[in-house]
């Protein structure tokens, strides 16, 4: 069971081989024995699950079930959920309970699915590792001494712990791909504007986007069916007609191009990655795909340039959390700047505040030009070389993260480093186009521990989610890689 | 040695949308705090702004009246500071690129005298043009309350999320009469393309005055900005008081800084608030979750069709095509009701609807504006009424003012039926006939009275026939005594001349 695909989940829901209740309270129990441990999953409401799991066997009963009826999904704690409490893993947000629903929850309602419970993340998304949550790191279920990648670590490893039955992310900078490449799982991050970003709660809004974790494309396809669609109260969210993300799953890859960016397969690049990356590539071939060199020239600023833009809107996103309507506010405080400054330092963590300074700096008077006017410049010329890349080949590929994950505490003292590991996810995000993340075998052993997961990473034109789910799909169909489990975790119950 | 006072203002006018600029709430005045606050308004995580379409079409109407440019691509920024009632840590605002830009208002200043009483002058004024700089959208901030909290503030964010136009001026004016001038030229175009209700009590219309002196023909001296002018009153108090402060200190020798400054009409002066070392860095810059703003020469135009005559357009054509002076023309048209009424009451009085040049419709204008201006204006005063508190209407009016062409009442006659059909109502016919005020006009009737005038008075008809021609007077006197003044006194006055001549 823990290992059924959502389309056979929903068949055993519509021939009542099992209930919403029963699959729910099954991975409940799960993760009540696992979660102690990877700490994937930060509030749990069993209650509110359960309740929505009988109100979705009572729509299968009558035979109203939709493709996503009954199925347990574990949400990301970015997404407002009324009545559940939403913290963005912030000590600034650990009691905050929202009165309303994110667009992509009420999606999610709307198709009868069960919401699971919020999962862990880094705060306010901020971090590559999950570990900068308020509510401490996330285990990769893979290697209890690695990270599971971030920002949205506990939606990966809730997934490939098997602790849901799919989860939901968001991707500022590579905030799915990069984890769902350390947790070997499979994520997609949609072009700009095609999920809501209403009640997400916002990192640099003109980058973040939702989007769906899953262990396999054909399930991606599933979640993003109900995850899109065109939101009124987001200016952001593209008005265009609904699209059936899996209608494409079973075309043939003959004579697709598969463009391979030179600078992602150059120096910071480890070995190992790096071969399992080709071997991916070589099953592509194998399928019938043809490869062509591209570059990307810009694509070695996106960091930079990401490092200026993000924090910049960021410092201004966060600026509504100061203690006076909701949230943390400091116990003592002698005035109003004293109100403003203690809540603030002492609510929100040490990368949230390295990233609020840096904002604020790249907006201040007299460097406005220099680093905010130059980083938009730039990142127009980065969104240009995909642009030119696309005119020589359908999809591009490469690795999702250099490495794969890395040990807790390995780069905690360094920012740039831990920064490095969305080297090749960031310039997506910034041309807003569409990316994903499919696992593509392992890595090498170390330290008497078994190889880790690695990502492939492919790459889209904008609003060709199907066909990079058809590309997807089509490497799962030949490959196991994405049906491997973790063998801490394999314990059906 | 002379001063020059140089003035630029900007003016936030409150946009008449019935919900907040980004967000569906509602905004109306005087609710109970924070009924009026939803997700938006509060800012609570993961919401997001969406445009009110309405906001955006009041500031294309106001640029099209002030015959600006309408940006057809305009951007919303980020201006962030933190203040209690500033919910989400910055106000969306719009900084380089606004909505509009380049305009211009004719403005009459009165020539002499105060600007507040509007006699003064005696319908002089001089005209001037002031040049606006740009107009541009933004949302209001919620209050602080520190009254009734114990030593707290409270926070009603009803208001937070209101639309404003914020208009800007170049600094063209040389005085505080010139500035309210101006002022009030805003106040009412708001009013008349329906944009803003210009409740200077309630906040609807604030204006900040950037204040500097200089020797005539000298660079710009350094300008001090008054916050917050909530009257006419206040704007002119506050801009003598600070022109009188800045020339005293430099005469004594001392510098302006660059400030804001406060007006406290307690006290009529002015006080620092802030200087521009102690100004914020708002740290502007666009708004990634609003898309730039998109106005299409189609939206234009559709805005254009709908905008009313503007008053300036209105003067042109009562001088033009109705015969009316500069003066009256100004003084119909300084507000929206004025003009309304006027073209009512002419439609209502006159032979044809649409008066001709030249024709009889230009009397008929000349005398509804003379009724205007004189009798209902004074009436008005007299009672404390705003012209749409008028207790009589346009028809009404119109009716009587039809009888006076008519020639069935006299100038007289009118008055009394006016105060009836202000006190009483009731059309005119009615008051005539119920008090008997119709003239006399029947020329068999006038005859006979003037027959009769002359047969009884031999001696002074002697008297005027040799030469004593100031007793025509006392002939007139007479026979409007004998027809209980229902005499119509051109006909009498036609009649007395040839029979007296003999």
């Amino acid at each position: 069971m823990i290992n059924a695909s959502l389309k056979q989940l929903s068949a055993q829901l519509a021939g009542k081989r099992i209930s919403s209740v029963e699959l729910t309270q099954m991975y409940l129990d799960r993760i009540a024995a696992l979660n102690p441990e990877l700490n994937a999953y930060i509030t749990l409401n069993p209650d509110m699950s359960l309740a929505q799991a009988r109100t979705a066997d009572e729509q299968i009963a009558q035979g109203r079930a939709q493709a996503l009826t009954g199925i347990p999904v574990a949400q990301k704690d970015i997404f407002c959920a009324k009545g559940w409490r939403t913290t963005c893993c912030s000590k600034m947000l650990a009691n905050f309970i929202s009165p309303y629903d994110a667009h992509v929850i009420e999606q999610f309602n709307r198709a009868g699915a069960v919401n699971l419970g919020k999962t862990n993340m880094d705060e306010f998304a901020m971090g590559s590792s999950n570990e900068t949550s308020y509510f401490g790191v996330v285990k990769n279920p893979w290697n209890r001494n690695a990270v599971p990648g971030g920002s949205s670590g506990g939606s990966a490893a809730a997934v490939a712990a098997r602790l849901c039955a799919a989860a939901t992310g968001t991707d500022t900078g590579g905030s799915i791909r990069q984890p769902a490449a350390l947790c070997g799982i499979s994520g997609l991050k949609p072009t700009y504007g095609v999920c809501s970003r209403y009640g997400m709660i916002a990192f640099a809004s003109s980058l973040d986007q939702a989007g769906p974790m899953a262990r396999s494309a054909e399930d991606l396809a599933l979640l993003l069916n109900t995850m899109a669609g065109f939101d009124e109260r987001d200016s952001t969210s593209l008005q265009r007609e609904n699209e059936d993300y899996a209608r494409d799953l079973a075309k043939p890859l003959n004579g697709l191009r598969i463009g391979l960016p030179k600078e992602f397969f150059a120096e910071g690049l480890s070995s190992d990655v790096a071969q399992a990356v080709d071997a991916a590539i070589a099953e592509y071939k194998k399928l019938g795909a043809k490869v062509v060199d591209i570059s990307l020239p810009n694509s070695r600023l996106s960091i930079p340039v990401y490092y200026v833009l993000a924090p910049a809107e960021a410092s201004s996103n966060l600026s509504r959390f100061d203690g006076v309507r909701y949230g943390y506010r400091a116990p003592d405080y002698a005035d109003l700047t004293a109100m403003y400054e203690k809540s603030r330092a002492q609510g929100f963590g040490a990368e949230v505040k390295r990233r609020i300074m840096i904002g604020t700096y790249v907006l201040s008077h007299g460097y406005y030009d220099a680093y905010y006017l130059k980083a938009q410049k730039i990142r127009r010329l980065i969104a240009q070389d995909f642009a030119e890349a696309f005119r020589q080949c359908d999809v591009i590929m490469g690795p999702t993260s250099p490495t794969t994950a890395f040990n807790l505490g390995e780069k905690g003292d360094d920012p740039v480093q831990m920064y490095l590991s969305d080297i090749y996810t960031i310039a997506i995000n910034l041309a807003g186009l569409p990316g994903m993340s499919i696992p593509a075998g392992f890595g090498a052993a170390n330290n008497g521990h078994p190889g880790m997961p690695v990502g492939l990473q492919i790459i889209g034109n904008y609003f060709d989610e199907a066909r990079m789910l058809n590309v997807a799909h089509q490497y799962q169909l030949v490959t196991d890689w994405h049906q491997k489990m973790p063998a801490e975790v394999n314990s059906e119950r | 040695m002379q001063w020059e006072i140089v003035i630029g203002l900007e003016v936030h006018a409150q946009l008449s949308t019935s919900s907040k600029i980004f967000s569906g709430a509602s905004t109306a005045f005087g609710a109970e705090p924070n009924t009026q606050a939803d997700a938006v308004s509060i800012a609570l995580p993961g919401v997001l702004p969406v445009l009110n379409k309405g906001a955006v079409e009041r500031a294309i109407k106001f640029g099209l009246a002030v015959g600006a440019h309408i940006a057809p691509r305009s951007v919303f920024a980020r201006k962030n500071y933190f203040y209690p009632d500033l919910p989400k840590g910055y106000q969306i605002s719009q900084f380089d690129l606004p909505v509009v830009g380049n305009g211009a208002m004719t403005i009459h200043v009165p020539s002499t005298g105060s600007t507040s009483s509007p006699q003064a002058g005696s319908g002089q004024a001089n005209e001037k043009v002031v040049r606006i700089t740009r107009a541009h959208l933004e949302e209001d901030a919620g209050k602080s309350l520190h009254e009734d909290f114990h030593g707290m503030t409270g926070i009603d964010l009803n208001r937070a999320g209101t639309p404003l136009l914020e208009i800007v001026s170049e600094p063209d004016m040389r005085s505080a009469a010139e500035a309210v001038a101006y002022a009030k030229a805003l106040h009412t175009l708001v009013r008349w393309i329906g944009i803003c209700d210009g409740n200077m009590q309630e906040g609807s219309f604030r204006c900040d005055a950037n204040v500097s002196v200089r020797r005539p023909g000298a660079p710009l001296g350094t300008r001090r900005e008054i916050k917050n002018l909530n009257s006419f009153r206040f704007l002119e108090q506050a801009i003598n008081y600070e022109a009188r402060w800045q020339i005293e200190t430099l005469e004594n020798g001392g510098k302006i800084q660059q400030a804001t400054v406060l007006f406290d009409p307690d006290k009529g002066e002015t006080r620092m608030m802030r200087t521009k070392e102690e100004a914020h860095d708002y740290r502007y810059f666009p708004d990634p979750d609003l898309l730039p703003l998109e106005i299409s020469p189609q939206w234009k135009d559709e805005v254009r069709a709908m905008l009313p005559e503007l008053p300036q357009a209105k003067q042109v054509r009562y001088v033009n095509d109705l015969g009316l002076s500069a003066y009256d023309a100004s003084i119909l048209t300084a507000s929206r009701e004025m003009a309304d009424f006027f073209e009512a009451v002419l439609v209502a009085s006159s032979p044809t609807p649409s008066p001709s040049p030249g024709g009889r419709g230009e009397i008929a204008a000349k005398l509804a504006a003379n009724w205007l201006i004189g009798e209902v204006s004074a009436q008005l005063n007299r009672d404390g009424f705003e012209m749409a508190q008028c207790p009589i209407t346009p028809q009404q009016l119109g009716s009587m003012l039809k009888r006076i062409a008519d020639s069935t009442i006299s100038n007289s006659g009118a008055k009394e039926v006016f105060r009836t059909m202000w006190a009483d109502g009731g059309d005119a016919d009615t008051i005539i006939e119920a008090k008997g005020l119709k003239q006399v006009s029947d020329s068999g009737a006038i005859e006979a009275l003037v027959d009769e005038i002359i047969a009884a008075n031999a001696d002074k008809v002697a008297e005027y026939r040799a030469g004593r021609d100031k007793l025509f007077g006392f002939f007139v006197g007479l026979a409007m005594k004998a027809s209980k003044g229902k005499a119509n006194p051109a006909q009498l006055n036609d009649v007395l001349k040839r029979k007296l001549a003999g």
